[in-house]
């Protein structure tokens, strides 16, 4: 099929950017997004033009790194990731508007490619538990019930991948925090730091400059691992209780 | 934002339901009026009570719009850079009008105290004390005008539509909404609150304007 790719370039993070547009052919259905952008880039090349530089590592739906707002969604029209997105999902004759994650907390480096980093600095404020190092310890030694397993096991799929972040109005990391919050709540391991945990990322969120939630609830749309709405009531319960026992 | 926006709930709650006394006639609707004036005397001096709704229900709009102006400007600041193309996916309208629908109830609020409350204009001209100081025909002269009517109608979808979002907001916010089920019943309270409040206050200009209420 054809299309008419509108796409987000900009040399690097303190240039100016704009909308270029392409014509492609002869892409396939059953190219995944990734392949459709990589033919594009050997077109580029080819031409001696420079490539469209865009994040990609696992191509396979777990490490969160193929960040793209694609016509106005995040991760495009699926409930998925970008590299498990597949060109199907289009038609031929389409404008696919390709743009980066938008927020000042996730600059842009270059073209397409944002930096995550702020995530990383809000699990080291607290989304972590804290273990001695050496051998595994014995799966069993701490008993976890089932329903909790499961409960925290399904916050715990979170890839970090700022889905969330880019789909709100508010640029506000909530979902992606209370993941986490409930995550390693649910469970006896998390038990010790639950409340410093809970104040210190919230700290470093809002420090960082993400905006605050006002539950409109996009996150969760856009989520490619669905995580619920419910984590951010967990975060919001959670957060109260430290403040009431004075974290 | 929560703690505030339910001190409103609870005032709008028991306002409305005052507003209804007006249906039981010139009598009672001004006996209750004059009754809120003396609540509690003589514990409490005159217009005890009302001064101290007042106090609370304007430390509350400080810090509601407070906190409305601090959310708009981390959200502002955190996407300098607009999309091109942006699609709302789950959004409900009324959660994405928070910010221009409570503007449109301030805006409402300043007209409604003036009308009312502070200076007591009657819009439909005579300004003369027997109606200004008679709350039954301060309001059924002024809601005997359509466009006061349509005034408070519009109001009233402000605040009906501000309620179903904030209703369910607050309830998250709280912490309280941990479960897909516990979802969907904050997600009818937003609607009963919003449809009961807003409905309630609708009733009273539209059975003046019809004549039920003279
Ligand atoms: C005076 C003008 C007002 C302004 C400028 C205003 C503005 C806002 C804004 C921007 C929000 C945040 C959006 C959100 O949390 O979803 C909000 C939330 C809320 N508002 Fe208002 N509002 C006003 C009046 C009212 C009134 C009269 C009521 C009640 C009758 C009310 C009840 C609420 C509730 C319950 C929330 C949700 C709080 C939360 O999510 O924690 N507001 N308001
Ligand atoms: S909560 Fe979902 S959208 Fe947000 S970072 Fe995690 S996986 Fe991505
Ligand atoms: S490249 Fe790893 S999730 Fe898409």
């Amino acid at each position: 099929m054809n299309l008419t790719l509108k796409i987000w370039r900009q040399a690097s993070s303190s240039a100016p950017g704009g909308i270029h547009t392409y014509q492609l052919g002869g892409v396939s259905e059953d190219m995944s997004f990734l392949e459709m952008l990589d033919l594009l880039n050997e077109e580029l090349v080819t031409k001696g033009e420079e490539p469209v530089a865009f994040d990609s590592d696992c191509r396979e739906g777990i490490c969160g790194m193929c960040s793209l707002m694609i016509n106005g969604q995040a991760h495009g029209p699926e409930v998925t990731t970008t590299c498990q997105l597949h060109m199907r999902s289009f038609k031929d004759g389409d404008t696919i508007t390709i743009e980066p994650w938008r927020a000042s907390t996730f600059p842009v480096i270059k073209d397409l490619i944002v930096d995550r980093s702020a995530f990383d600095r809000i699990i080291q404020s607290g989304g972590y538990i804290s273990a001695n190092t050496g051998s595994a310890p014995e799966a069993n030694s701490v008993p976890a019930p089932r329903d909790k397993a499961m409960h925290a096991f399904n916050a715990a799929t979170c890839i970090g991948c700022g889905a969330c972040v880019a789909a709100c109005p508010n640029g506000s990391a909530s979902l992606f925090m209370g993941a986490k919050i409930t995550h390693l709540g649910d469970l006896p391991q998390g038990q010790p730091e639950r409340y410093s945990r809970v104040v210190g990322m919230v700290a470093q969120h809002d420090h960082e400059g993400f905006g605050g939630c006002t539950n409109i609830g996009e996150c969760t749309a856009a989520c490619p691992k669905g995580i619920p709405l419910d984590v951010i009531s967990q975060l919001n319960k959670d957060l109260r209780t430290a403040m009431v026992h004075g974290f | 934002m929560a703690a505030s926006g339910i001190v409103f709930v609870l005032f709008v709650l028991v306002h409305m339901y005052g507003n209804l006394k007006a249906f039981s006639g010139e009598v009672a609707f001004n006996e209750y009026a004059h009754h809120l004036r003396i609540f509690g005397e003589p514990m409490l001096p005159e217009n005890g009570l009302l001064w101290i709704i007042r106090i609370v229900l304007l430390v509350s709009l400080v810090a509601h719009v407070g906190s409305a102006v601090a959310l708009m400007r981390r959200a502002r600041a955190q996407r300098p850079v607009k999309y091109q193309v942006k699609r709302n996916n789950a959004s409900s309208l009324s959660s994405r009008t928070m910010r221009w629908g409570g503007l449109t109830l301030f805006v409402f609020l300043i007209w409604h105290l003036l009308n009312f409350t502070i200076v007591k204009i009657n819009p439909a001209g005579d300004q003369s004390a027997d109606i200004t100081e008679n709350p039954y025909r301060l309001m059924v002269s002024s809601f005997d005008l359509w466009w006061m009517t349509l005034i408070y109608l519009v109001a009233m979808l402000a605040l009906g539509f501000h309620l179903h979002h904030g209703t369910y907001s607050a309830l998250q916010t709280l912490g309280w909404v941990n479960s897909a089920s516990a979802r969907a019943k904050a997600k009818i309270a937003g609607w009963v609150i919003a449809i009961v409040i807003a409905g309630g206050f609708s009733l009273v200009p539209l059975a003046v304007l019809f004549g039920v209420i003279d």
